[in-house]
């Protein structure tokens, strides 16, 4: 149990996506500019992630690694290389599916976050979250936390520029710094932050 | 058709004054995360426009065939497609890069550039301005790789391509590297000064500020 929180805590703040992978910066930098819609794509974000991850793991195993066909007299075949479109198809149906579900039973949660679904079939850190879980070997409940805590890493972050942007109001920026340059200022700041994280995973 | 299409502007703007990256938002992840050294930023260029400029040929030779509601999985599963024979190419003959570039390659599928280009020109546009308009935006993409890949392998290490080019300190020369220059935050920075720079000397695309203070009394504090 204790090594699962601390995947998750590793997940969420040490590997973060945005800050420390890069992973997922197109709609990091373009939906933090209020903390409103920060906050509906980190819930959505953390919910794909905490459903995609751990289902491709089981596809993974189930169908595509190196001898998951023995049983039916296949032990060489390796399918792996198929993995990047099986698991591309898996998340734009799971994407596809949780819209139709959500606009169906909970329409005013699907009108607070609706509009972000749809973008998160091409988010890479929704991709990179089932690539790493290939590349670590994580079983069931490793992807699970896994995914769950990466989303909420995203969600904390991006919440968090929101925020900050949001203040800049009270800033005189020169003309060329504003809006995009100053994003990246801004998240260039708090990855040196979240690097303190690397830092106290190193020491423990 | 020559008169339709001004192939050189096509190629040419994306590379500054149209550039993916600084003005259009698009393909940041693996600009940013490829760029600890030179040789993985030219890799990832190279491999980022030959998908880019083979999947908008592919996706605009079909594109009165592709019913509307399913396009974006029909673009998705060409680019992936020729992703995964990337990626083994780079295998084969690259391993060292491909290692370092790890997952990189594979998230090309979701680089938001290569999809919003298929998306935004390839969909509308015959199969030869499409490629030459992707490959323009793969040069422009290639550009921010470059230079921030240099700056980064030049100040943190003080070599180009692995050759040493400043003495360093603990060789008796007058260079101590920057560990920071290899860190993540680095090259949020550096992308940030890039911006700056290429705003400050085209004005007009300059943003508007996006907040205003609020209208009613002094301000807060």
């Amino acid at each position: 149990m204790t090594d699962l929180w601390t995947l998750f805590l590793s997940a969420a703040f040490v590997d973060n996506m945005p800050l420390a992978l890069f992973l997922g910066l197109c709609t990091f930098v373009a939906l933090s500019k209020r903390p409103e819609s920060a906050i509906g794509l980190g819930v959505a974000i953390t919910g794909v992630m905490g459903i995609t991850v751990p289902l491709n793991m089981l596809i993974y195993q189930g169908l595509l690694a190196p001898g998951a066909w023995s049983w039916a007299g296949l032990p060489d075949l390796d399918l792996s290389y198929l993995s990047l479109i099986a698991f591309i198809g898996v998340i734009a149906a799971v994407v596809q599916f949780l819209e139709m579900l959500l606009d169906r039973y909970f329409p005013a949660i699907h009108a607070a976050f609706g509009v972000f679904l749809p973008l998160l079939t091409v988010q890479c850190a929704i991709l990179a979250g089932s690539l790493f879980m290939v590349e670590r070997d994580y079983t069931f409940a490793q992807s699970t936390v896994f995914g769950l805590g990466s989303g909420a890493g995203f969600g904390v972050a991006v919440v968090m520029l929101g925020a900050i942007r949001s203040r800049l109001a009270y800033a005189e920026l020169p003309a060329g710094l504003r809006g995009l340059g100053i994003t990246f200022v801004l998240a260039g700041l708090m990855s040196l932050g979240f690097s303190s994280f690397a830092q106290m995973a190193a020491s423990q | 058709m020559a008169g339709r299409f001004d192939f050189w502007s096509i190629l040419t703007d994306p590379l500054v004054r149209q550039n993916p990256v600084t003005l259009q938002i698009l393909g940041l992840c693996s600009a940013l995360a490829v760029t600890t050294s030179l040789p993985t930023a030219l890799t990832m260029s190279a491999a980022l426009t030959v998908v880019m400029t083979l999947s908008a040929g592919a996706v605009s030779l079909i594109r009165r065939h592709i019913p509307d509601t399913i396009r974006l999985i029909v673009q998705i599963v060409i680019i992936a497609s020729l992703v995964i024979v990337i990626d083994q190419l780079l295998r084969a003959y690259l391993a060292e890069i491909s290692r370092a570039l790890s997952v990189y390659v594979a998230l090309i599928t979701t680089n938001c550039l290569v999809l919003g280009r298929t998306e935004a020109f390839a969909r509308h546009n015959p199969p030869v301005p499409a490629m030459v308009d992707a490959f323009g935006n793969g040069l422009g993409y290639s550009l921010v790789l470059t230079v921030i890949g240099a700056a980064r392998e030049l100040f943190g290490k003080g070599e180009l391509m692995g050759y040493q080019v400043f003495a360093l300190s603990d060789q008796g020369g007058w260079f101590t590297p920057l560990p920071l220059m290899l860190l993540a935050p680095s090259a949020f920075f550096l992308l940030g000064l890039l911006v700056w720079a290429i705003r400050s000397a085209l004005p007009e695309q300059a943003e508007a500020p996006e907040h205003e203070p609020p209208p009613t009394g002094e301000p807060a504090e």
